[in-house]
């Protein structure tokens, strides 16, 4: 009965008809779609039905209450979890609930988490250096030779993200802002295609923030970026749409003038704050 | 060349300087040296020497995994017996008919239970290439088995050391029984001779304690290639930040098993190059006390350094025969005195303390 119902699903798209090394499919406009997503733990509905798409180049701010999902949404799209039902596609190619870790990240996802974490034993020149796009299988790794063209990529990215000075200090020494900065500059380092932010500026000074607004701003059209914030002000400042979660589920979706005067998001989250 | 990298790098080329001058100290002092000359190094304690540095080189590959990769193994004594075990296997077939029994092919222990021809797993020993090849093949086959279903199942931390030492204590109470076909209780000894030369003359075991300073220094260098390259930052940061190094697109548990596996096969080494010079093998090398010990060696030398773990392994070696020689019973207590002191006083063990006076002479410059 079921194999019925699977055969006869329009949606369907068998395993063996994607090609799992072809590059993202962005040709249909979105990078990213979530479709009809539910995960529960022990019975608490963390997402529910949710349905989400990202359009490439596209810079998006999701907010939401505390426990509205906005965590175990980026946990389902870098496949750290499973959702009980529904699909995540990356492209119109990739379908991500197949997919492992390491390979997501290959693909072109890279995820800023919510506490900063790069590694502190190791200097803000390596960090980049092991974030860099390059084979990533054992003996490449262990033969791989440091290239001039590779230590000018770093440089770049050293630039962009302000840390010039600070290359080869050990990165377990710089301040809160400049790890968030580092591990943004370890995501650029990766050539994603999409960039997930959880809590960029989360104890920030104002300077700081108005610098890391200015980085996530510069990234979008290069890349797509989803930023998931708390912090109005900083959404205010860099958003263009933005998605309201609440419950598992999106609220409301516009641009923050529209969402802002939404009376259920004032209800549900604004309304708290103001 | 990633493998020649360690020889630019100035730790290494002063490391391996001192060990080769002691090489050349100790030898020149064992054989130009008349007998009874206050100077002179007798053949016991050349052997006692080959066996601190057996002991350095297992040191070595724990703080491979310790250090560099987070993962602290308390079954280390497994990979060790193991190579010791192939070594053993070897020598004994090399004894031939020269036996108690006088059996051509079986050795004494299998003539005593009653075996009428050889377990298959025997078969090869009696070739040195093949037994060699055991020698990394069976402690490393052990660890890619083991690290693979382990990693898989992302097990780390306190719960990965306790099942190594399980894995350790399981393989001591399987090589105990006779029906296992490794000499039970008493293990194998008695050995003759090794590639042809006598085990018992002096210039044989001055040629295994030379031997085990090479197998040192290359294991040294094979360890500082591994973690001076790109793989090796890899797994410092896997130790470190497990779950980022994953999103950033590594496979965490090959990095994991490929170093699991290479600092076993060199701790197989070291067993090997044990077992001609102590003259037995017996199952208390897997006794799990055994592999805390090498732990012990480590911390108090002072982890990811791999210097480190050769000053603590011959140091608390030294220490061991000295106080066991003057007052056995208190070894026990002297060790664990040691270790207490250094971890509280000395948290990054002795080369911490090297380390700690070389940037403090660099700032005073």
């Amino acid at each position: 009965m079921s194999i019925m119902s699977e055969l006869t699903n329009r949606d369907r798209v068998f395993d063996f008809l994607t090609p799992s090394d072809s590059p993202v499919d962005v040709r249909h406009g979105p990078i990213l779609y979530l479709e009809d997503v539910n995960v529960s733990f022990d019975g608490f509905r963390a997402i529910n039905n949710l349905n989400l798409t990202i359009d490439d180049g596209e810079l998006r701010c999701i907010i939401g209450p505390n426990g509205a999902g906005k965590t175990t949404m980026m946990d389902i799209i870098t496949g750290k979890t499973r959702p009980d039902t529904g699909s995540v596609w990356f492209g119109s190619r990739h379908n991500l609930l197949t997919k492992s870790e390491p390979d997501i990240a290959s693909l072109g996802i890279g995820r800023k988490f919510q506490k900063p974490t790069v590694f502190e034993a190791l200097t803000v020149f390596e960090n980049l250096e092991l974030a860099m796009a390059a084979d990533k299988r054992i003996l490449p790794t262990l033969t791989a030779i440091m290239q001039p063209q590779y230590r000018d990529r770093i440089d770049d990215v050293l630039q962009t993200i302000g840390l010039k000075d600070l290359r080869d200090k050990l990165a377990g020494i710089l301040s809160h802002g400049q790890k968030q900065w580092l591990e943004i500059g370890m995501l650029l380092m990766q050539k994603p295609r999409l960039l997930l932010v959880d809590e960029p500026v989360a104890g920030m000074t104002e300077q700081e923030m108005e610098r890391t607004a200015e980085l996530l701003t510069g990234l979008a059209g290069k890349q797509s970026v989803v930023v998931v914030e708390h912090d109005m002000g900083f959404v205010r400042s860099i958003a263009r749409k933005v998605t309201v979660l609440h419950q598992g589920s999106v609220l409301a979706e516009g641009t923050m003038d529209e969402v802002s005067n939404d009376p259920e998001v004032i209800k549900v989250y604004l309304g708290e704050e103001a | 060349m990633w493998l020649t990298r360690p020889f630019y790098e100035r730790s290494t080329q002063l490391f391996l300087g001192i060990l080769f001058a002691a090489l050349l100290v100790v030898t020149v002092l064992h054989v130009a040296l008349p007998e009874g000359h206050p100077l002179h190094v007798t053949s016991y304690t050349v052997t006692l020497f080959g066996k601190y540095l057996c002991y350095a080189l297992l040191a070595v590959a724990v703080d491979l995994v310790w250090g560099y990769l987070g993962i602290l193994s308390l079954g280390h004594g497994a990979f060790f017996a193991l190579g010791g075990y192939a070594m053993g296997m070897y020598l004994m077939r090399q004894i031939g008919d020269r036996g108690t029994y006088g059996d051509p092919i079986l050795p004494d222990f299998m003539v005593f239970l009653n075996w009428q021809e050889l377990p298959w797993y025997w078969l090869g020993f009696d070739m040195a290439w093949f037994a060699f090849i055991m020698v990394l093949l069976a402690p490393g086959l052990l660890a890619l088995v083991f690290g693979f279903l382990a990693f898989r199942s992302r097990v780390t931390g306190v719960y990965l050391s306790i099942i190594t030492q399980a894995l350790t204590f399981a393989l001591m109470l399987a090589f105990f029984r006779n029906e296992m076909g490794f000499g039970g209780n008493n293990g194998l000894t008695d050995f003759k001779d090794i590639l042809g030369f006598n085990l018992r003359t002096d210039a044989t075991r001055l040629g295994l304690f030379l031997a085990t300073g090479v197998a040192l220094a290359i294991g040294y260098v094979v360890c500082r290639a591994i973690v001076t390259s790109k793989l090796g930052r890899v797994s410092v940061a896997c130790r470190d930040a497990e779950a980022r190094t994953r999103f950033l697109g590594y496979r965490v548990e090959r990095v994991q098993l490929f170093v699991f596996v290479v600092s076993a096969m060199l701790a197989g080494v070291a067993g090997a190059l044990y077992v001609p010079q102590v003259g037995i093998i017996n199952p208390s090398e897997f006794s799990p006390i055994f592999s805390i010990e090498i732990v012990v060696w480590v911390a108090l030398g002072g982890r990811a350094t791999l210097y480190g773990a050769v000053i603590g392994a011959i140091l608390v070696n030294y220490a061991k025969t000295v106080f066991t020689g003057v007052m056995p019973d208190a070894w026990l207590f002297a060790l664990g005195a040691l270790f207490v002191l250094v971890t509280v006083f000395l948290p990054q063990g002795i080369a911490g303390l090297l380390k700690s006076r070389h940037t403090a002479k660099e700032a005073a410059a």
